[in-house]
């Protein structure tokens, strides 16, 4: 099935070839054409160049109505991979650029740019690349593509392509088989101009570096094969084989089989089986467009058949419309029962249905049978299963089993039968004995299934589209009723905390009450001195900044903080208690409206009162030098605190803004209070230590931790350090209010705009807000918000991914 | 189509020399009732009726149920049975082409199941007697019942010998069945010819004008080699090693290819392209397994011959065993298996 490259030369030197299976022997005809020589045309008077002429997309048009344009002048330029641009082919005026019938069995229309020839024939300036040996290889392909070369042999394949291929390539194949009948335009180009098809050869052998070197002639082409020896004797490597005259040996597939007994796998490309192949065609406008620079702007053409009286070859610009050839061999209409000129040979091609056809670079023949020269497309009998297409057919396929699908159209089976794997060589049509044009049917049939494949991928992606959506919208309803889980937790745990409820109320009274405070401190800050209230923003900025890079660096850094914290001027403690009260005051509001959270619409009100009415009472809280020292022992605790923390944090390794935001604002507030509050502090602190052990324990536990829990028990935890019973309410009051900011905050997670971000924002803002925090908070908190931020990143992800899935 | 139907010109001849003017009248009754047949139900399906005639297929159906009948039947079971060929066997599937069975073949099926004893009515081929009638008797014979001078088919059989002559097949199986010996039965005045042994006497020679025939269409690549090839060989081997097992029971390998139907259905009844297997390997298997069917219904059943039955057996399976041997399609490692639940 794959024979090894040594093989195939042993058996190449010893002149023996595989087959393929199957084939016809149909009468070649070729004589009609074959001893003329490749004339030229005088110019048609509209030459129509459709800017796709190959297999890939259309190149970008660069000319415009009205312009004139000289030969050789590119009309559109490759703007991709897939696409070769086109050329003038002769000097003139662009008179259209619009959609005209090509060369297509169902007549269809395509982009078009037409030119009236000013009959001078004047060419543009040419770049020829003779030096081609010297120069990188994608230069040499870049030349290639410019010159706009696609495969001449029939499918149109853009060369560039195949000649920067990676694989590496054992066989270079040049096609020169020419095996469907009529057609002469590859053997009299072969035998005129061997020399430049060796040339073309050159340059493909120095793209590639093949290992061995293939120029494949049918024997029944004896002219060409002598020619193409002469024109390559002098290089041993390159050898030239006569292949059995059997069609469709020139088929690439075929051929590929004939020379190396290898098959290229289905859906694959040769360049898999080691081999690429060129039609001698190519091989010549290579050559053309690297020695003289000339893009590919005219082939060889056979207008051959008995209805016209001098059949031969010509050079036919592209875009030469058909009647124009037809009339430089005298058409005889009268031979034909009806007009029918058939574009490409017998087997292969199709009858045009406009003579205005322009001819294309794939174009090799124009046939005009004479009536009973074919077989007539109306004698179609039924098919009796003979069988005989199955043995002719070169692919092994079972043609009368497609053609009963096709028929029947039963799509999925005559796909079954492998109907792709048809070459629509017509063996079988030829040889059917019923006189079906079964290719008629095969294509008929790809067509259908293409089309429904089309539609088929669309409903599905629409179907895609529809189940991420749904699994998105589920997503997020699990995640809501996750977040309402936990928030109902939360609350229960915060329900638990407070010991004594007839506290509550003075508690909520005195929230108030401190919120006012603070508010007030606020607003007055803001009206009293603007200037200073700037400063105090940048500096508690700064610090903030500070923090932030303390926090997330080690906790070397914290301790400049601590000191700039410390060594406090007067202005600085201002600065620090309008930053503290800044960001009580944001407790105060939350609290607020967390307390009236049964009623959230007065809530507003509720704030709103507060604001106007409560200025006065922790303004005036100065700073002795006693609660300095408190303040920096506590500092120094708090720093010690810090770094334990640091090293538990280390483990959710992306320490980043959100907790170090907290520890800032935590920092930040202690320094505003009195030396009775700071006592009552360490105590607190010492305390909460010990709880805050078991709540991480407990947070780990839940190893989801929800935050929102974690916070209320930290308040909680604050709360029972009571040390005098102003104090004492106070402290109640502050945890309450942290235990309804809570609440709330887990309300707010639980709600439908369920952005990741945004929650985990609330999440900070919650801890911001909280009441002057102990360190074991701090450390709570951190851990709290590393986890809020995993879990954010998480939600995130999920995002992405349904987001990605939806595309 | 019509070059199998020339090609069946030695056997007929053959026929005709043997077993007298019978199968050609037979021939000229079936193929008129075919053709009438297929051109009444084709204006009623409002097809080309002269296109479709032109292919022959309805001729050469009519001849292979001709030369399969009796020559002395009467004459409107071989209209019926052509009738029944191309209307129902063939018209209803949707003709040529659509047809799952072999027509000529259901309808000789038809007639032997529905007129057994008039189906193996054969007169003995010449050389054993001399008697047999001239184209006039065997006119009055086959739309009278009776020659001119009176006698029915089974008078004239009697008359051969005093006792009832059968064909080659019918006399093995029935002397078998009494108690005979292979080898005593083929001393009998059915077979006794010098050259060949358990040649039947004029019936191998009509086997053999058809092998000649089949011998052409394999070398006007009309037909292929495969299913008269398998078909020859698989009931050669499984007579082989029947008659190698008891030699005294079972019928030797050229017996059972020479006499009967089996080289006339070797080449010109299992190759028909519609119910016949298209891919080359099923071919041979579909060759093969008639061969087998021939010889084993001949040995075991309670028919004389078998070519019609293998023949329909193996026409059912070719859906099968297509499917089962498509040929490995150009660059795919092997053909697509069946992939279930279909």
């Amino acid at each position: 099935m794959y024979p090894a490259f040594d093989d195939i030369i042993t058996n190449l030197n010893q002149n023996k070839l595989s087959s393929f299976p199957g084939g016809v022997h149909p009468e070649d005809r070729k004589a009609l054409s074959a001893n003329s020589t490749i004339s030229r045309l005088p110019l048609p008077e509209l030459i129509t160049v459709p800017m796709r002429q190959h297999v890939g997309t259309d190149g970008q048009c660069c000319v415009e109505v009205g312009d004139k344009v000289l030969k050789g002048q590119a009309l559109t330029t490759s703007q991709n991979p897939f696409s070769v641009p086109v050329h003038a082919p002769t000097s003139g005026e662009i008179v259209a650029i619009a959609p005209h019938v090509t060369a297509h069995p169902s007549g269809l229309t395509e982009m078009c740019i037409s030119i009236r020839p000013d009959g001078k024939d004047e060419w543009t300036s040419l770049k020829p690349v003779t030096q081609y040996q010297d120069m990188q290889p994608q230069k040499v392909v870049a030349a290639i593509c410019d010159a706009g070369i696609s495969g001449m042999g029939g499918a149109g394949f853009p060369t560039h392509i195949k000649t920067a291929s990676s694989k590496e390539v054992e066989f270079l194949i040049i096609n020169g088989v020419e095996c469907e009948p009529y057609i002469t335009s590859d053997d009299r180009l072969m035998r005129e101009h061997a020399w430049q098809i060796r040339q073309g050869i050159d340059v493909l052998e120095h793209l590639l570096s093949p290992k061995a070197i293939v120029i494949a002639i049918e024997d029944n082409k004896p002219e060409a094969i002598e020619a193409m020896k002469i024109a390559c004797q002098d290089k041993a490597a390159y050898r030239v084989v006569a292949v059995e005259t059997k069609y469709p040996a020139g088929g690439e597939k075929q051929l590929i089989q004939v020379i190396t007994g290898r098959e290229v796998p289905r859906n694959g490309l040769p360049a898999d089986v080691g081999v690429l192949m060129f039609n001698v065609g190519t091989s010549y406008a290579i050559a053309d467009a690297i020695f003289h620079g000339k893009p590919l702007i005219e082939r060889v053409v056979t207008v051959t058949g008995e209805a016209v009286q001098k059949p031969g070859n010509f050079w036919a610009l592209i875009g030469t419309p058909v009647r124009h050839l037809l009339e430089q061999v005298n058409y005889l209409p009268k031979k034909q029962r009806q007009p029918q000129i058939i574009m490409g040979g017998p087997m292969m091609g199709f009858t045009l249905n406009d003579s205005d056809i322009p001819v294309v670079k794939i174009t090799n023949c124009l046939l005009v049978p004479a009536k009973n020269e074919l077989p007539d497309d109306d004698s179609e009998r039924p098919c009796i299963r003979c069988s005989d297409c199955a043995s002719a057919c070169p692919a092994s396929l079972l043609p009368q089993q497609l053609y009963w699908h096709a028929k029947a159209k039963e799509l999925d089976k005559a796909e079954e039968y492998d109907l792709f794997d048809c070459i629509e060589c017509g063996a079988c049509a030829y040889v059917c004995p019923s006189e079906i044009p079964l290719v008629h049917y095969y294509r008929q049939a790809k067509a259908e299934i293409r089309t429904q494949r089309d539609e088929r991928n669309k409903a599905e992606k629409a179907r895609e589209r529809f189940e991420a959506r749904k699994a998105r919208l589920e997503q997020e309803k699990l995640e809501r009723e996750e977040k309402h889980r936990k928030a109902k937790e939360a609350r229960l745990a915060a329900a638990n905390a407070p010991a004594e409820k007839g506290e509550a109320k003075d508690k909520v009274a005195a929230a108030l009450a401190r919120a006012k405070a603070k508010k007030a401190a606020l607003t007055s800050d803001d009206s009293s001195s603007t200037a200073d209230d700037k400063k105090a923003q940048v500096a508690a900025a700064i610090e903030r900044a500070k923090a932030k890079k303390a926090a997330q660096s080690t906790s070397s850094a914290s301790p400049e903080e601590d000191k700039d914290a410390a060594s406090v001027s007067p202005e600085q403690e201002k600065k620090d208690k309008v930053a503290a009260a800044i960001a009580r005051a944001k407790a105060k509001k939350a609290a607020q409206q967390a307390t009236v959270a049964s009623d959230p619409k007065s809530s507003d009100e509720t704030s709103a009162t507060s604001d106007s009415d409560a200025q006065p009472e922790e303004k005036p809280k100065a700073l002795s030098a006693e609660e300095e020292k408190k303040r920096r022992v506590a500092a120094a605790v708090a720093r010690a605190k810090a770094k334990k923390a640091e090293k538990d944090n280390a483990i959710a390794s992306d320490s980043s803004n959100a907790p170090g935001d907290t520890q800032t604002q935590a920092e930040e507030q202690p320094e505003p209070i009195s030396a009775e509050e700071e006592k009552k502090r360490r105590v607190a602190a010492a305390v909460a230590k010990a709880k805050a052990k078991k709540a991480e324990k407990d947070n780990a536990l839940a190893s989801d931790s929800s935050n929102a829990p974690g916070d209320t028990q930290t308040q909680a935890e604050e709360q029972p350090e009571p040390i005098s019973a102003e104090e004492e309410k106070k402290r109640r009051v502050a945890a309450a209010v942290a235990r309804a900011k809570a609440k709330k905050a887990a309300k707010e997670n639980a709600a439908p705009t369920d952005n990741p971000d945004e929650s985990s924002d609330e999440q900070t803002v919650t801890q911001d807000q909280s009441e002057p925090l102990s360190d074991e908070d701090e450390k709570k908190r951190r851990i709290a918000a590393a986890v809020a931020k995993a879990k954010a990143k998480k939600a995130a992800k999920e995002q992405n991914n349904n987001e990605s899935n939806e595309l | 189509m019509r070059m199998v139907a020339y090609a069946m010109v030695p056997g007929m001849a053959a026929q005709w020399y043997v077993f007298g003017w019978g199968v050609l009248i037979q021939a000229c009754l079936a193929v008129a009732a075919a053709v009438v047949t297929e051109g009444v139900i084709l204006t009623l399906r409002k097809k080309n009726v002269e296109r479709a005639l032109s292919d022959y297929s309805a001729v050469l159906t009519a001849l292979l149920l001709a030369v399969s009948i009796p020559p002395s039947l009467p004459w409107w079971m071989t209209v019926l049975g052509a009738i029944f060929a191309i209307a129902v066997a063939k018209q209803v599937y949707g003709g040529l082409g659509f047809n799952m069975f072999n027509p000529a073949m259901i309808a000789y099926v038809m007639l032997l199941v529905s007129f057994p004893a008039a189906m193996t009515m054969w007169l003995p081929p010449a050389g054993v007697f001399d008697g047999a009638p001239g184209f006039i008797d065997t006119v009055s014979l086959i739309f009278t019942g009776f020659t001119q001078g009176g006698y029915d088919v089974t008078q004239l059989r009697t008359l051969a010998d005093g006792v009832t002559s059968a064909t080659p097949l019918d006399a093995v199986k029935t002397g078998l069945t009494q108690g005979a010996t292979y080898s005593e039965l083929l001393n009998t005045q059915t077979f006794a010819t010098p050259a060949i042994e358990s040649m039947g006497k004029g019936w191998g020679m009509v086997s053999l004008a058809y092998l000649l025939g089949g011998l052409f269409l394999i070398r006007q690549r009309i037909i292929t080699w495969h299913i008269p090839g398998s078909l020859i060989v698989s009931v050669a081997l499984v007579s082989l090693v029947l008659h190698l097992a008891d030699g005294d029971y079972y019928a030797s390998p050229v017996f059972h290819l020479l006499n009967g139907a089996v080289l006339i259905g070797a080449f010109f009844i299992a190759t028909d392209p519609v119910s016949a297997s298209t891919t080359p390997r099923g071919r041979i298997i579909f060759g093969a397994a008639i061969g087998f069917w021939i010889v084993i219904i001949r040995t075991f059943g309670g028919y004389p011959d078998a070519v019609a039955f293998g023949v329909i057996i193996m026409n059912m399976a070719v859906p099968l065993i297509d499917y089962y041997t498509r040929p490995r399609t150009y660059g795919r490692a092997a053909p697509r298996k069946p992939q279930g639940g279909r």
